[in-house]
């Protein structure tokens, strides 16, 4: 008795109850089931070089990028003239559009009451990454 | 030929992707409680900050050069590992991720690249993410860790390395002391130096039979490594850990038992999640606790026990109440406590435990809890949303973080903010 009782002991298993199957008739989409759409694939394509920031301050507003709103920094794409980068320039960091004008880089903010900012040939200047989208709660 | 890839200054780059206005900056980053420092930036390697140094001793120097510190921020540095790795593991099919900041890439088959052209290309892939990184490329593990180093050294603009010929091999082996070999430690360090070995070059002439009778087995094969025929294996499967400790100093020194009870609650609700993590069961605990030896006024004590469970488990709720019991049996009143550290022993996967015939514990229960807790405290950015009562109290254990940076890459309260 006691020898069944413990090769039962080592036996038993527990059968976990995964899901639920329709036991009358199966469903006709089954074969066509695709994954819902993933925002984090829209957004984020290159997701090992892609930052999430947050924008305090207004001189972009006009580019869709309020006071508050999150915004997405690939730092694998090139920056090129008309992107809207995270830019550092001297140490800090700052958000503008990137513009060449003539022979020069400009930073231009997209708000008629902030001046564009040349980069001077001195400056420490680097582009961090680019903006491809920005996140606006619209509540 | 075999890749080695490794961050520059891991921990100091991943805080200065954040400041960009630390880029010429010293950075210092402190170990748990902000004791010493455990990674240097170039800059503080230059002003003569060692590695290992008491944070408390160096406060004027730190501030007169005037250093960036930092808490160690393992949420952060974790999370850029990850996408150094990712990245990486999409240049390469065989990728093995060696620790938090260095990775082997295994090239052998991919023999119609240029591995120069291929190197600066991975290197630029992964600036992407922020992380400046230097490779080396040689036919071993062991001479791409020595082509690697020569590539911080001597070719810093580059960064990249790649041992394709006998002449460059021997060029790096002479420049390399015989203390930069993969393996070879402070005591071997000694014992070829006594023998008049200098670099890794001296090694290489050594008589093999000399070799192995000095150095065993582990010396032969770092001679052929050496000598550029592979015999240390790519791993890339990860073994589950046969022990996991979780151990820690408290932020101040403990003598109420309360307080050493709730550290011990949270450390062992960490291994218990780790435990769970790789599947695996503990039939055996192990709790120590311990006081501060270097103040040695305190009257000193330290003990460590061991308990065997009935039934090999990973609910923390069971681990946690063997832990309690093992903490009744050491601890002793009047002592200033400075850690306690429980380590889960003896462990096996958790599809094959055997219950006891007697067992009063509902584990179907149990483990459908531990798995709703696990998934609810994944889901909220890092927070422990769910935990057990134990673990809450005034928090006198936690570890000193004062210079802690945000986590930027996990927390959306703690994304980059730029004043535009």
């Amino acid at each position: 008795m006691e020898e069944t009782i413990q090769r039962l002991a080592k036996t038993s298993m527990i059968i976990p109850f995964y899901k639920i199957v329709a036991a009358g008739f199966p469903s006709p989409a089954q074969d066509y089931g695709e994954p819902e759409i993933d925002l984090s694939k829209v957004l984020q394509p290159n997701p090992t070089s892609t930052y999430i920031i947050r924008i305090k301050g207004d001189s972009m507003r006009e580019a869709n990028m309020p006071d508050g709103c999150l915004a997405v920094v690939d730092r694998s794409i090139r920056p090129y003239s008309g992107a809207i980068v995270v830019a550092v320039l001297n140490g800090e960091f700052t958000v503008k559009r990137l513009v060449k004008a003539g022979r020069n880089w400009v930073l231009h903010p997209e708000n008629p009451f902030y001046k564009p900012i040349l980069i001077s040939e001195d400056a420490d200047f680097q582009v961090w990454g680019v903006i491809t989208h920005t996140i606006v709660d619209q509540k | 030929m075999i890749a080695l890839v490794d961050c520059n200054n891991f921990y100091a780059s991943c805080e200065r992707l954040f400041q960009p206005h630390l880029a010429d900056k010293p950075v210092v980053v402190l170990s748990n409680n902000d004791g010493c420092v455990i990674a240097r930036s170039d800059e503080a390697k230059a002003i003569g900050i060692e590695m290992g140094a008491p944070a408390f001793l160096m406060e004027e120097m730190l501030r007169s050069h005037d250093v960036a510190i930092f808490s160690s921020n393992y949420t952060l540095y974790g999370s850029m590992s990850d996408r150094v790795m990712k990245t990486l593991q999409m240049h390469c099919h065989t990728v093995e991720v060696y620790s938090i900041d260095e990775a082997f890439l295994y090239l052998y088959d991919m023999p119609h690249i240029h591995y120069e052209d291929y190197a600066i290309q991975l290197r630029a892939a992964v600036k992407a993410t922020g992380i400046p990184v230097s490779i080396g490329i040689a036919p071993t593990k062991t001479l791409a860790k020595l082509a690697n180093r020569y590539a911080k050294q001597y070719k810093k603009a580059v960064g990249v390395h790649v041992l394709d010929s006998p002449a460059k091999i021997n060029e790096v082996l002479s420049c390399s002391a015989i203390d930069d070999i993969w393996g070879v430690g402070p005591q071997y360090t000694k014992m070829l130096q006594q023998h008049g070995f200098k670099t890794a070059m001296d090694l290489v002439r050594a008589p093999e039979e000399w070799v192995r009778k000095n150095m065993t087995v582990v010396g032969q094969r770092m001679l052929n490594e050496l000598k550029g025929i592979p015999c240390i294996e790519m791993e890339t499967v990860i073994a589950p850990r046969k022990n996991i400790t979780v151990a820690r100093s408290f932020g101040q020194l403990l003598s109420d038992k309360t307080d050493i009870a709730e550290a011990l609650a949270n450390y062992t609700a960490i291994a218990a999640r780790k435990l769970r993590k790789q599947h695996s069961c503990a039939r055996v605990i192990n709790v120590f606790l311990q006081t501060n030896n270097f103040r040695q006024k305190d009257p000193q004590y330290y003990r460590s026990i061991n308990l065997q469970l009935p039934v090999p488990t990973s609910s923390t709720a069971e681990l946690l109440q063997y832990a309690t019991k093992a903490l009744d049996l050491i601890y002793r009143p009047h002592y200033n406590f400075k850690k306690i550290g429980i380590i889960l022993m003896e462990l096996a996967p958790d599809n094959q435990v055997q219950s006891g015939l007697f067992d009063q514990v509902n584990r179907p229960r149990d483990q459908r809890l531990m798995t709703a807790l696990d998934a609810i405290n994944r889901s909220w950015d890092g927070k422990e949303l769910v935990k057990f009562g134990r673990q809450s109290g005034n928090r006198r254990w936690k570890l000193r973080q004062e210079k802690l940076s945000p986590c930027y890459t996990t927390r959306l309260q703690d994304v980059l903010t730029i004043n535009i």
